[in-house]
């Protein structure tokens, strides 16, 4: 390996070749600041289009400042990263930036997250002396995003995020000088273009032009209001993720102070995703054994490898990129769908309440979920199964709202009977979880056999696409896994190749999986953080007694007095859906 | 800038299809592909933009962040009779301005826009190295030297 030796700040280091200066620096402690520039290193994401300036560094024998994100090293090289060329440099740039962006720090929804404004608060700009036209554009607001391109910065890491690692190819640059957006093609808004609501874009948005939409005031009033019966559930990821706003270390569960957060909040019955969670491998789980002995049995009909349908962002991606393919995923809908029809139907009864004056919220870590129940077929009568989710930043910002001292709640547990879950349910939140939890149950319903050991490391992991062989008494199951949609994409092209050899395939739309889901609190372009919340998962599976989804006593009672079985013609109507062909859905107004 | 809707013949599919061929489906090849379309079509609306895009495996969003970018590339149509306006600086300083308001005037239309009727279309354009003409307008192939803005009604009676 070829080393360079270079002196950054008064301080020898040697590199390997190809190294950049900001990358240099960081390894012996300097953290130049950056803008525009992007690393998520263990997921391969980079993005350094050298735009902003922000990393400017003074290099001795060169004439003009270079930016550290985009500058190799070289032998012999003398920089400095802070001399008053350098900080007068850089606090021009912020302050030409900030000259062309609204001033309204004080009510937008980055406040306090927001990479421009704490740029601008450390490089001690008090003022801006520059002034002009400043560009204007509408606003575009989808049923889960919010584009307020006036705040955009053309860092162009949405796009790197929608188009190299998504590879969906929504969001790119038009147009050219003062005039350059961020945007659709022609300039559509985002509910006419391809977009999956992944989220992915709004992660990794520095300032405020890419967010989610708000929920928080609805919930308000919906909580305050003495007619209607309120309900949560709470997706699994978001209790591995919640701490973080609060202070707490990466991977702290916060199970039980979450579930007092939300009683406290004033909702009337305080459950949990992880329960249909259960309820979904109890039917995803039965589908693709049902699906895999006609196929062993000779049935042309039957199609493999079954696909995992939980995630909405997947699901639409499918919906417009291969819409021929859409009888091959799971008809299962997802845990947040089949929570919201069991509540307004076998809970509602229970409880005796109008399904129109039951309001059932979701806490997710996750935007695409706020589209997702705002599908038609998820409605019965107008009246939808799930009234609307919010993330878990947003749920972050509620607890800090009503000035509930999160950190100093007890730990409680979740209402009965569907806050009651296993551990197979809880890994529903990252990577290989599902389909684990899938083939916990998949084993000994069809070997009839108990497990000795219910943990299969061979499917747990981080790495972008993996594939294991699970041994069924003999019969020998292939099980592939994707997360991140450009993953999910190779993947189906084998498919349509003819060429998988896979029995069954998990799809996650967000690195990581929904730990990882564009709701969940900013990282900051720290990847450390999913890989502590990707443990905190197991470490909670691992906390259960019970771990097998079909162990859960109240999802076997669910059956027993609601449901029938699986698969029957009460969970068909209720616990499953169709996917639609959105390739003519042309974005052409 | 709002798009033009349009429903595509099998058979221009078909030549854009050919043209894409020809840089072998390439996409760093795509603004040499645009440039054929655009010579083919005279301009580029959405839809194919998005034929283009799906003949190179990439996003419609792509193709029209270049198509926005250079400002050779148009997606409105230009009249059977393009208009096109040297402001380049020896016909600016001999008035080509003027020349091109007269011309604004008399088809009530913007640079870069078409008459209603599909017949004109009104572009600038820097040097054709005819500047010893200067001012110069070229309409077509046409190239009209020493123009002042009183002729201008006149060049356009040649295209009634």
């Amino acid at each position: 390996m070829e080393t360079i030796k270079l002196t950054i700040d008064k301080k020898l280091v040697e590199v390997e070749k190809g190294t950049t200066i900001l990358q240099a620096a960081k390894k012996i402690g300097i953290n130049i600041p950056t803008l525009c520039y992007m690393n998520l290193g263990d997921m391969n994401i980079e993005n350094k289009p050298g735009g902003c300036r922000v990393c400017v560094v003074e290099l001795e024998g060169r004439r003009n400042l270079a930016p550290a994100c985009a500058t190799d090293c070289a032998e012999g090289m003398v920089i400095h990263t802070h001399s008053i060329r350098v900080l007068n440099a850089r606090k021009t740039v912020v302050q030409l930036i900030l000259s062309d962006h609204p001033f309204d720090c004080l009510i937008c929804a980055k406040s306090g997250n927001c990479e421009l404004q704490s740029l601008a608060h450390k490089l001690g700009i008090r003022e801006i002396p520059y002034q002009g036209e400043q560009s204007t554009y509408r606003k575009d607001t989808s049923p889960a995003i919010i584009r307020d391109v006036d705040k955009c910065i053309m860092c162009r890491r949405c796009e790197v995020m929608c188009n190299e690692v998504q590879t969906v190819g929504v969001l790119s640059a038009i147009n050219r000088g003062f005039h350059a957006v961020v945007a659709p093609a022609f300039e559509m808004n985002l509910d006419h273009s391809v977009c999956t609501y992944c989220g992915q874009c709004v992660n990794v948005c520095p300032t405020g032009a890419l967010t989610e939409v708000d929920h928080t005031n609805q919930l308000i009033n919906d909580l305050a209001d003495p007619e209607k019966t309120v309900i949560v559930q709470t997706a699994p990821a978001v209790r591995a993720a919640l701490g973080e706003e609060f202070g707490l270390e990466a991977g702290t569960l916060v199970t039980g102070k979450m579930a007092s957060a939300l009683r406290e909040l004033g909702f009337d019955y305080v459950f949990d995703t992880d329960f249909a969670a259960d309820l979904t491998i109890m039917e995803e789980g039965t589908e693709l054994l049902d699906r895999l002995s006609k196929h062993l049995a000779g049935d042309k009909e039957v199609k493999l490898p079954i696909l995992t349908s939980c995630c909405p962002a997947w699901v639409k991606f499918f919906e417009h990129n291969y819409p021929e393919m859409k009888d091959i995923p799971s008809t299962a809908r997802s845990p947040q769908q089949m929570f919201g029809s069991i509540a307004k139907t076998y809970f509602a009864d229970k409880i005796g309440v109008d399904r129109k004056k039951l309001i059932v919220v979701s806490i997710m870590p996750c935007v695409a979920k706020k589209y997702e129940c705002s599908r038609d077929e998820f409605k019965v009568d107008g009246n939808p199964d799930v009234d609307y989710s919010i993330s878990t930043r947003e749920l972050a910002g509620l607890i800090k709202r009503a000035n509930i001292d999160f950190l100093s709640l007890p730990d409680e547990d979740f209402d009965h009977p569907m806050g009651e879950s296993t551990g197979a349910a809880v890994i529903f939140g990252t990577t290989g979880g599902v389909i684990e939890a899938a083939v916990r149950t998949a084993y000994e319903v069809y070997t009839g056999k108990t497990l000795k050991k219910v943990d299969f490391e061979e499917l747990r992991g981080l790495e972008g696409l993996r594939s294991a062989t699970i041994d069924f008494d003999g019969l020998k199951l292939n099980i592939g896994i994707a997360h991140g949609l450009g993953n999910a994409r190779k993947l189906l092209d084998e498919i349509k190749a003819g060429k998988s050899m896979y029995h069954a395939i998990e799809i996650m739309a967000c690195p990581g999986g929904c730990i990882g889901g564009g709701g969940q609190p900013y990282i900051h372009g720290d990847s450390s953080i999913i890989k502590a919340r990707h443990k905190a998962i197991y470490a909670e599976d691992e906390g259960k007694t019970l771990r097998k989804s079909h162990e859960n006593p109240d999802i076997i009672k669910l059956y027993e007095e609601f449901l029938g079985k699986p698969l029957g013609e009460k969970a068909h109507h209720l616990l499953h859906t169709h996917y639609f062909d959105r390739k003519k859905e042309i974005f052409i107004d | 800038m709002s798009s033009i809707k349009i429903k595509l013949k099998e058979k221009d599919i078909a030549q854009i299809d050919e043209i894409c061929k020809s840089f072998n489906n390439e996409p760093g090849e795509l603004i040499n592909v645009l440039h054929k379309v655009q010579t083919t079509f005279g301009y580029l609306p959405a839809e194919v933009q998005d034929v283009v895009a799906n003949k190179l495996n990439m996003s419609v969003a792509k193709v029209y962040g270049v198509v926005t970018f250079y400002s050779f590339f148009t997606m409105i149509p230009k009249g059977r009779f393009p208009i096109s306006i040297c402001t380049g600086t020896a016909c600016y300083v001999r008035g080509a301005e003027k020349v091109l308001d007269e011309f604004k005037k008399q088809l009530s239309i913007k640079v870069g826009e078409s008459t209603p009727d599909g017949k004109f279309s009104l572009n600038c354009l820097r040097c054709v190295g005819a500047c010893g003409l200067a001012p110069v307008v070229q309409v077509g192939e046409k190239t009209y030297g020493r123009v002042s803005p009183d002729l201008v009604k006149d060049i356009l009676k040649n295209y009634e």
